[in-house]
């Protein structure tokens, strides 16, 4: 079973992300299990989502506490919400922001984290780029798939697809696919630093 | 066809196959997606022949529900919570009449205190309602539920509320197996009333009943569900010859082979507890699961003989009745009657409280070693609990509970995740 949490506020599209996740992986023949963090929604409200894969049925219905993967759809939440709250040892992080984990003051946290388990993306820009609006959730759902080797590009698309339609739907596309190739050239570049080290 | 969709809208989808003629509800909170989802098939024209009422509250909800079913039209509508606690004048005259509506209740709380999140407490509220409950484990079973529920309801002209938890499972996004229309349809023959007011032929129905005969029509509404209790396995067979899966039933056992404890539960935390026993049974504990699947008519026989050979039971269940404890445990002590088994009650997720497999696995535990008290509120916080106590010892005039409680959690009352 891999576990995925995603923070972000109300209106990032968080819960349409762990849906699409879930939906990509169902695309590659896995079982999967997205929920959110049940409350009333309100706009700029922390918010979280969860998604389970697994290569068989899910049973299990509680919240995700040790999650394998964190996205964080909003930096400012890292000084409100303690969105590391159970995540496993060298789990993957990826934070929507343009600064390093340093710059975020998360140096001394992912100090032994092997490097190919971190990523930063500029998701904000990527949205309003490619759809017209700062909406971060497809572009890390993208960068997540690059980061974690869990998900093809091709799956990403697919469950693009399956939620939106017409222009926000090729705009998301086109967001997914900078945004995978972005992150997955930066992997190259973490592994090689990894190698190296 | 296997879809990856949220269990409301393959509630919609799945209702859509049964070719509903009314549906009536009431569209803002409590409410799901569910009736969103349909009337958006009514409105584009996917789901033919079908009126979409709008209707102005759940009471009216159910009243053009029992009018239009009382016309002869498959009728469904949808409610959770509140909602449901508003229509409850109705909700009785549908079961008193023997109306075979179809209604989903998307299991939430009830307040005070105000709170959205699931449990168990609506639905159970209308335990003695007079209609047939049936509680959905996944939304596979959710969205094959209902296609059973068309069916049953109306063979015997009585109405059924699908249960299913509400957010847990109408808004968890997961793996469905969706029929074809000519599945639903070999399986579901259209509509064949039993009672109809029709021109051609006039009768009225909703008598007004005195002492010479209130008593018989009320029996023949508990007969109707003893023949539920025949129909109810005999449809879920039906069902798996033509759709290849088992869904519903009266009770569904899991590695009760040997087990000398057996957890009883209803609707989606089977799936949780399945996970804790699979773990405990790997360390060698002999346990097992009895998921009631229809909770009314409740199958006394079938669990009398699911539980017969075990030790201990221990009831996990979702809502309680204030002043004595559990209420599906009574109803389990029913069926045990004259047989030596220990029982223990457990209250669990009120009001959205996540169940943990962490405080089940402790949970069984004590229970396994007979150290639990015959009622046990999972997880509760004590401290809490004591300080709300001690302070309306110490001032008469001591404020609001819920507003004081609040005040000493930090206003953090929404567990995002603990």
């Amino acid at each position: 079973m891999f576990e995925v949490r995603i923070h972000g506020r109300g209106g990032q599209g968080v819960v349409t992300a762990a849906e699409m996740l879930s939906i990509a992986a169902f695309e590659e023949g896995h079982h999967a299990q997205a929920f959110p963090s049940f409350g009333s929604e309100r706009t700029g409200a922390p918010v979280v989502a969860f998604c389970r894969i697994s290569d068989h049925e899910i049973r299990l219905r509680e919240p995700i506490m040790n999650p394998d993967a964190l996205i964080i759809q909003d930096p400012t939440l890292l000084r409100q919400v303690d969105v590391f709250a159970g995540l496993k040892k060298d789990g993957f992080i990826l934070i929507n922001t343009k600064n390093t984990f340093e710059e975020l003051g998360l140096e001394d946290y992912v100090r032994d984290w092997p490097a190919n388990r971190l990523c930063t993306l500029p998701a904000i820009d990527l949205g309003l780029k490619h759809v017209g609006r700062p909406v971060p959730n497809v572009p890390l759902l993208a960068g997540f798939a690059a980061l974690s080797g869990k998900l093809e590009l091709e799956s990403v698309c697919k469950a693009i697809n399956a939620k939106f339609s017409g222009k926000v739907a090729q705009g998301n596309i086109a967001a997914a696919t900078e945004a995978f190739n972005l992150v997955l050239a930066r992997a190259k570049d973490a592994s090689k630093e990894v190698a190296n080290a | 066809m296997l879809k990856q969709i949220e269990g409301s809208h393959a509630v919609a989808e799945a209702v859509a196959l049964c070719r509903p003629e009314v549906i009536c509800a009431y569209p803002i909170s409590p409410q799901t997606h569910i009736v969103e989802g349909i009337g958006e098939m009514v409105k584009s024209g996917e789901v033919k022949n079908c009126e979409f009422i709008n209707v102005e509250s759940e009471f009216a909800a159910m009243s053009v529900a029992i009018g239009s079913s009382a016309a002869g039209a498959r009728t469904y509508t949808a409610t959770a919570s509140q909602g449901l606690l508003f229509m409850v004048e109705a909700v009785y005259n549908a079961s008193g009449l023997g109306l075979p509506i179809v209604m989903t209740v998307a299991n939430r709380a009830i307040g005070a205190p105000i709170n959205i999140w699931n449990d168990h407490s609506d639905s159970i509220s209308q335990r003695d309602s007079g209609w047939i409950q049936l509680f959905a484990e996944t939304n596979q079973e959710a969205l094959d539920l209902h296609i059973q529920a068309f069916k049953l309801a109306e063979e015997l002209s009585l109405p059924i509320m699908v249960c299913m938890d509400g957010f847990i499972l109408t808004h968890a996004y997961e793996r469905v197996d969706m029929p074809t229309q000519e599945q639903v349809d070999a399986f579901l023959p259209p509509y064949e009333p039993r009672q109809v007011l029709d021109p051609a032929d006039p009768v009225s129905i909703g008598a007004m009943v005195g002492p010479e005969a209130f008593a018989e029509v009320r029996y023949l509404e508990h007969e109707k569900q003893m023949r539920a209790l025949e129909l109810i396995p005999k449809i879920a067979d039906e069902f798996k010859a033509g759709f290849g899966r088992d869904s519903g039933g009266l009770v569904r056992g899991y590695r009760l082979d040997d087990a000398e404890t057996v957890i009883v539960a209803m609707g989606s935390l089977l799936g949780t507890i399945k996970d804790t026993v699979d773990e405990m049974r790997a360390a060698g504990v002999k346990i097992g699961v009895l998921g009631v699947i229809s909770f009314r008519p409740f199958p006394l026989s079938e669990v009398r003989a699911a539980l017969k050979g075990a030790k201990r039971v221990v009831v996990v269940e979702k809502t309680f009745a204030v002043g004595i404890g559990g209420i599906l445990a009574t109803d389990i002590r029913t069926a045990m009657d004259g047989i030596s088994i220990l029982d223990y009650t457990v209250v669990a997720g009120l009001g959205g409280r996540p169940i943990t497999k962490k405080s089940l696995h402790a949970l069984f535990d004590k229970a396994v070693r007979d150290d639990l008290p015959a009622l046990t509120f999972l997880d509760l916080d004590w401290n809490i609990v004591n300080k709300q106590l001690e302070r309306e010892r110490q001032k008469r005039r001591s404020g609001p509970v819920a507003e004081n409680i609040l005040r000493d959690v930090g206003g953090s009352h929404v567990a995002q995740h603990s």
